[in-house]
């Protein structure tokens, strides 16, 4: 009985979540993957190329190489800081100390927060401190506009991961610590012995969403620095964007470029799961 | 446990999709006004059955409540749908390509002149039979394709650099001022030692610099990488006595540094701080009197009067650059505002719009939009009764011209691609802020030049066309 209702229900329930996944995933990155391969102005308007396309995107665009490196840099140090930090406000707020709750809160208030307003603000904060320490403004370096994003990244991502990681080592079976202290097991010890393993999954969780996060980071980077200067600063995603919409003739070039970025963050992301996922130990 | 955690993922996954919708829709501030833009399908029908609608993507924000508020007007007495919407400011490119590509596509827009009609060329109607071409006062006005009017110029420009006649005066009134009033600045030496004895004498003037700041953000920079580059470009030109060119010689830059050094070393801020100086910011520090001279035109009138300043204390000085015979130039005048017809909207659709159009140019309404609240100078011949500006900018342009000067005209429309404008801007401020040299300003004005022209005329980039 159940299982006939179940049949006869399926497709009317799945129907509405399918329909927007064809029109807002499926259609459009179809119609991506087919652009990549043509010259167009307007989208319902496009010539077939074939791999021009592609061949210019390697061939002239040291800017498009340029973002790639920045991108990958970018990535790596706020991964890194992001789960770092994140993992260690995540222990410290489960020790229960007073205002555990209130910390959690404001730690991730942050995320809730869209990344243009956050990228303007920080705007403001960040080129009044550089104004009076260096004498300049964010936009005067890329180096300056680097570590704004990842200044910027981290905040908003810190909370965000925290919690996850608070939920990982709550998880953490209290009987493992127990066993690991009576045997004499350090701090050190039961950090990198007990818990780390056990909050494997979470980490694997928190590394790919930071990783995917950093790749495809946009907003932030339009309202931080655009760019700024010569283009220095741009992140992949915001130059796909340039090129597409800021030059004539160039839309084809930047449908390639986001078919690049595509299969650059695919595979990153796959590999990354594959590797901490080995990682993962069960209870 | 394990369902918290899930519960917990699942809330702040919800949370975060959130946030991303909200930053999307932060990006493209768009108004719309129209009597029926909800576009139902049966509205749809019968105003196409009575004679089509017109959809205006309007490129000038500052003027966008006027065009609405027309576009109300025009609905009421007859009938016809007119929906505007503004792109916000900087993006128009971008949201012509989006609207282009909706079956309900703007049916008027606008192009910037002969580069960016490569572009839209196939998207133009050709306007030759129409009242607005035959109501141009010269055919210079209209963007010709060969034999086909592709565009139309609706607004003529100029610009030069604004100045505060008070403060000028106050200047003049020191001791061992260069000169004694305004009519003696007529070549570039001569305004380089006043601007740089202003700049001395700032303290004392009650002011923080000679310029407004020479900022370098997208809100500003295009006064220096495209206003201001039009100089050293019109001058190659009328030297070499052409219109156009695949590449440009360069013959002016060392005049284009010559007035580049003079805005960043004689300004309101130091030159390490351009790179994050808005618009805004120079507007307001004109306003507020804290800088005797800034760069810009007949556009910047309203923000230039904000903050007190009266018609009777504007003045605006041609850009001098020290080429030769410039005693006897003139302002920048000219337009980059083209209106274009749809060709790929529906034959009722673009008749209405050329409609709307003709009665824009020819109705009280329409002529006292332009003129009296846009402040427009227009070509058309149908604004020679009564419809004059009292923009005190434009009447100093007049001035200019009746003193027989001779215009500079807007050779800017002949840039290659907006990327050569952006990689002159960033060795421009590279080399303000003192991360670039000159040199970089050459190559991005010569290589540059012929590298975007080889890309956007379907050869192939050269090897340095990114860098």
């Amino acid at each position: 009985m159940n299982k006939k209702v179940l049949r006869i229900y399926f497709p009317l329930f799945a129907l509405p979540t399918l329909i927007a996944f064809i029109i807002g995933f499926l259609v459009p990155f179809g119609m991506g993957i087919y652009l990549s391969f043509c010259k167009f102005t307007t989208v319902n308007d496009a010539q077939w190329v074939g791999f021009k396309n592609f061949q210019e995107v390697f061939k002239y665009d040291s800017e498009f190489i340029h973002a790639l490196w920045y991108t990958a840099l970018f990535a790596v140090v706020s991964v890194i800081t992001i789960n770092v930090f994140g993992f260690s406000i995540a222990m410290l707020l489960t020790k229960g100390i007073r205002g555990t709750n209130i910390f959690r809160t404001v730690f991730f208030m942050p995320n809730l927060i869209g990344g243009i307003v956050l990228g303007y603000i920080w705007q403001l904060i960040l080129n009044g401190i550089i104004s009076k320490v260096f004498d300049a403004t964010l936009t005067y370096s890329a180096t300056y506009g680097f570590w704004g994003m990842v200044i910027l990244m981290n905040w908003q991502q810190i909370g965000y991961v925290m919690i996850i990681y608070i939920a990982g080592i709550q998880n953490v079976p209290s009987e493992l610590l127990e066993a690991a202290r009576i045997d004499g097991a350090t701090d050190v010890q039961v950090l990198g012995k007990v818990i780390l393993p056990m909050v494997m999954p979470s980490i694997t969780i928190c590394t790919f969403i930071t990783l995917t996060n950093s790749f495809k980071l946009f907003d932030q980077n339009l309202a931080l620095t655009n760019g700024a200067p010569s283009n220095k600063s741009q992140l992949l995603a915001l130059n796909i964007y340039d090129t597409f919409y800021g030059r004539a003739g160039y839309e084809g070039i930047g449908q390639a470029k986001a078919v690049v970025f595509f299969i650059i963050v695919g595979a990153l992301a796959v590999a990354q799961l594959f590797l901490t996922h080995r990682k993962e130990v069960q209870q | 446990m394990r369902n918290l955690k899930k519960g917990i993922a699942l809330a702040m996954a919800a949370s975060l999709s959130v946030c991303a919708f909200a930053g999307c829709g932060e990006q493209g501030t768009t108004t719309t006004a129209s009597t029926n833009d909800t576009n139902s399908t049966s509205t749809q029908s019968t105003a196409a059955a009575e004679g089509g609608k017109v959809y205006y993507l309007n490129f000038k924000p500052e003027n966008s409540a006027i065009w609405e508020e027309l576009a109300k007007t025009y609905t009421t007495q007859t009938g016809v749908e007119v929906k505007v919407q503004t792109a916000a400011s900087g993006t128009y490119e971008e949201t012509l390509k989006a609207e282009m590509a909706k079956s309900e596509a703007p049916t008027l827009f606008q192009v910037n002149g002969p580069v960016e009609l490569k572009t839209w060329n196939d998207y133009c109607y050709d306007l030759k039979d129409t009242s607005l071409f035959s109501n141009l006062k010269s055919n210079d006005f209209a963007l010709m394709d060969g034999e086909a009017a592709k565009g139309i110029a609706y607004v003529i420009e100029t610009y030069g650099i604004i100045y505060n006649k008070t403060l000028l005066n106050k200047y003049f009134e020191t001791d061992g001022a260069v000169v004694t009033s305004v009519d003696e600045i007529n070549n570039f030496d001569t305004f380089k030692s006043v601007v740089e004895d202003i700049q001395a004498k700032k303290d004392d003037l009650g002011i923080s610099g000679a310029f407004t700041s020479a900022g370098m953000d997208s809100s500003s920079d295009w006064r220096f990488k495209t206003h201001l580059a039009n100089l050293p470009i019109y001058y190659e030109y009328k030297a070499d006595g052409i219109g156009s060119t695949s590449a440009i010689k360069g013959t002016y830059l060392d005049n284009y540094k010559a007035i580049w050094d003079l805005y960043i070393n004689n300004s309101t801020c130091d030159p390490k701080m351009i790179s994050s100086k808005t618009g805004d910011d120079a507007a307001s520090e004109f306003a507020l009197g804290e800088a005797i001279f800034y760069q810009n035109g007949t556009w910047a009138y309203a923000d230039a009067t904000a903050e007190g300043i009266t018609d009777e204390e504007l003045g605006m000085l041609p850009i001098y650059i020290g080429a030769e015979g410039e005693e006897n130039q003139g302002l920048c005048t000219g337009t980059e505002n083209y209106w274009c017809v749809n060709s790929k909207a529906s034959e009722a659709d673009i008749q209405a719009t050329i409609a709307f159009l003709d009665w824009v140019i020819t109705s009280d309404e329409g002529r006292d939009a332009l003129a009296n609240q846009m402040g427009f100078v227009t070509p058309f011949k149908t604004f020679d009764d009564g419809y004059t500006s009292d923009n005190a900018l434009i009447k100093a342009a007049d001035e200019y011209i009746a003193a027989g000067k001779t215009s500079v005209s807007w050779n800017f429309p002949t840039i290659p691609s907006e990327k050569w404008k952006d990689g002159v801007g960033s060795a421009l401020l590279e080399y303000a802020q003192g991360t670039g040299d000159w040199d970089a300003v050459v190559t991005a004005f010569v290589q540059g030049w012929a590298d975007e022209y080889a890309a956007a005329n379907g050869d192939a980039p050269a090897e340095t066309a990114d860098q």
